[in-house]
């Protein structure tokens, strides 16, 4: 067998790589490319690709997407930079509910909102029916939080759409069948 | 309490120090102003029907009335985080600045590696650093929770650190928050003195002196190294920095504090140390009803 300058690497799960810029960029099988990631975000979530200018993208485990903000030469092998922020290597990509929380705020797009009973389910890690006449999928639910008395209008809290500007974002929800399953991992569940 | 006895000569009203050494500690969170802002957090914990107070020398410092802060919307969206009101000292007497590189020696669990990153605006690179391998799993945890993302971790002995790892081989400053027999946190663990001897201390010094003068020497000239302890023992404290002074280019800053505090001693059991020691503060539980802490401020000067 020759290794040909088009043959890819193999991931190597164990260390830090950066994201290539492009798909063209790419040397190892299989990796996503800083712009695909952007893409995304930006498709899915309309996060204006700018949101990131400050970060890097890097894979550490199969598929495991990490965006940091330090710096950093690639490879890298250290325990954690940044934090993970999407799983790829998979037919649908999932953000995760840290990266909700951090970065969702900036969100236009697949945002569903939440009223206090069912955001406390939804921090609690359960599924709960609901409509919703947006995409199915992965979405980031948000809930009215920290506003003062007085500021708030009228939301009907039923999965509606709605402008996001008092919205906190509580982390990542799929949506599918009239449901709505908490990603919310089991470590930052909480009962409120 | 019996250990405690060794410091009577040294603590101001010795009684009232005892006392609040037996009172329990209350609830103290920071607010984390990478994800929110403190009106936004303090709004959120009205709403959560939690009472707190500000505290006087760190608005970002809250008191709460409350025993579990967790489960609160706040601290569910990492708006704030549970730390002790003492322990929120030695990043701010450190002052990192946005987009500079900064060393936390000691870092897990995280809560001053993660207030250093906000204390930057989650801009620049914050290199968190823990030799426990059991206890990276929560800084990695907190640090995530907590949306710090110019957070790198890395698991090695701070004492022969290397920064091969990195682009850069000199950080801006660094902080030395040192593992110690933790006298100091009494009043939030009543067993903590239960293993106590004065050889532990002897043992425990020798690694903090390590861990010091490799932070001086991964300092670059000019830059601001800190180092603390939750924990009384002149031997765990002046002790390493006056090895320190005599080992490494540097010396021990002044600087503000906005809580009541004592001086750092200048001679302890027989031992002198510098003069400039007395720059260092000790925080004791009756200044402020608070834990204890050392902390000193030191410029690398070479
Ligand atoms: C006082 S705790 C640090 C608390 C932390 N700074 C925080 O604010 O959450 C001291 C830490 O030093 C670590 N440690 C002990 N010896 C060390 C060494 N030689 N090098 C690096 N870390 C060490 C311990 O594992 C422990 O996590």
């Amino acid at each position: 067998m020759s290794d040909g300058p088009d043959e890819l690497e193999k991931n190597d799960g164990q260390r830090f790589d950066r994201l290539p810029e492009t798909p063209a960029d790419r040397t190892v099988e299989g990796r996503v490319s800083r712009e695909e990631v952007l893409e995304y975000f930006a498709d899915r979530f309309a996060i204006p690709p700018e949101t990131f200018d400050g970060h890097t993208f890097w894979e550490k485990g199969a598929g495991k997407i990490w965006i940091y903000g330090g710096e950093a030469p690639t490879p890298v092998e250290i325990e954690a930079m940044g934090m993970t922020c999407l799983r790829t290597r998979q037919e649908h990509w999932k953000p995760t509910t840290d990266f909700a929380q951090r970065f969702g705020r900036h969100a236009e797009a697949c945002v569903i909102e939440l009223d206090r009973e069912r955001a406390r389910r939804f921090a609690a890690g359960e599924d709960q029916e609901l409509e919703w006449d947006g995409d199915w999928g992965y979405l980031i639910a948000a809930h009215e939080v920290g506003v003062e008395v007085g500021a708030e209008d009228e939301r009907s809290g039923d999965g509606e759409p709605v402008d996001r500007d008092a919205l906190e974002p509580l982390g990542i929800g799929l949506y599918v069948h009239g449901e709505l399953r908490s990603m919310v991992p089991k470590g930052r569940q909480r009962d409120l | 309490m019996e250990p405690l006895e060794r410091y009577r000569p040294i603590v101001d009203d010795f009684e009232a120090f005892l006392a609040a050494c037996r009172r329990p500690l209350g609830t103290a969170v920071r607010v984390n102003t990478i994800k929110t802002s403190v009106e936004r957090a303090t709004a959120t914990l009205e709403e959560d029907g939690v009472e707190f107070d500000q505290a006087d020398w760190n608005p970002r410092v809250l008191r709460l009335e409350t025993d579990s802060p967790g489960a609160t919307w706040a601290s569910f969206h990492g708006f704030t985080h549970g730390q002790e009101e003492v322990s929120a000292v030695p990043p701010v007497v450190l002052d990192p600045q946005p987009g500079e590189r900064v060393w936390d020696a000691c870092a897990a669990p995280g809560g001053k590696a993660t207030q250093i990153a906000a204390l930057m605006d989650d801009e620049g690179t914050v290199v968190a650093n823990d030799s426990n391998l059991g206890r990276i799993s929560a800084l990695r945890f907190n640090a995530e929770r907590l949306g710090a993302t110019n957070l790198a971790v890395t698991n090695a002995d701070a004492r022969n650190y290397s920064l091969s790892p990195f682009s850069f081989d000199e950080f801006d400053r660094a902080l030395v928050d040192a593992p110690c027999s933790c006298e100091g946190t009494i009043r939030k663990n009543p067993d903590a003195l239960e293993n106590w001897s004065e050889d532990h201390i002897a043992s425990v010094s020798g690694i903090q002196k390590g861990i010091l003068r490799r932070a001086v020497q991964a300092t670059t000239a000019g830059g601001t190294v800190v180092y603390s302890t939750c924990t009384f023992a002149p031997e765990e404290n002046e002790a390493v920095v006056q090895h320190v002074l005599e080992e490494e280019d540097c010396r021990v800053l002044e600087f503000d504090l906005g809580l009541e505090h004592a001086p750092g001693l200048t001679e302890w059991d027989g031992q002198e140390f510098d003069e400039s020691l007395e720059r260092a503060a000790r925080i004791y539980p009756h200044h402020n009803d608070t834990g204890g802490f050392f902390v000193a401020k030191l410029e690398v000067t070479a």
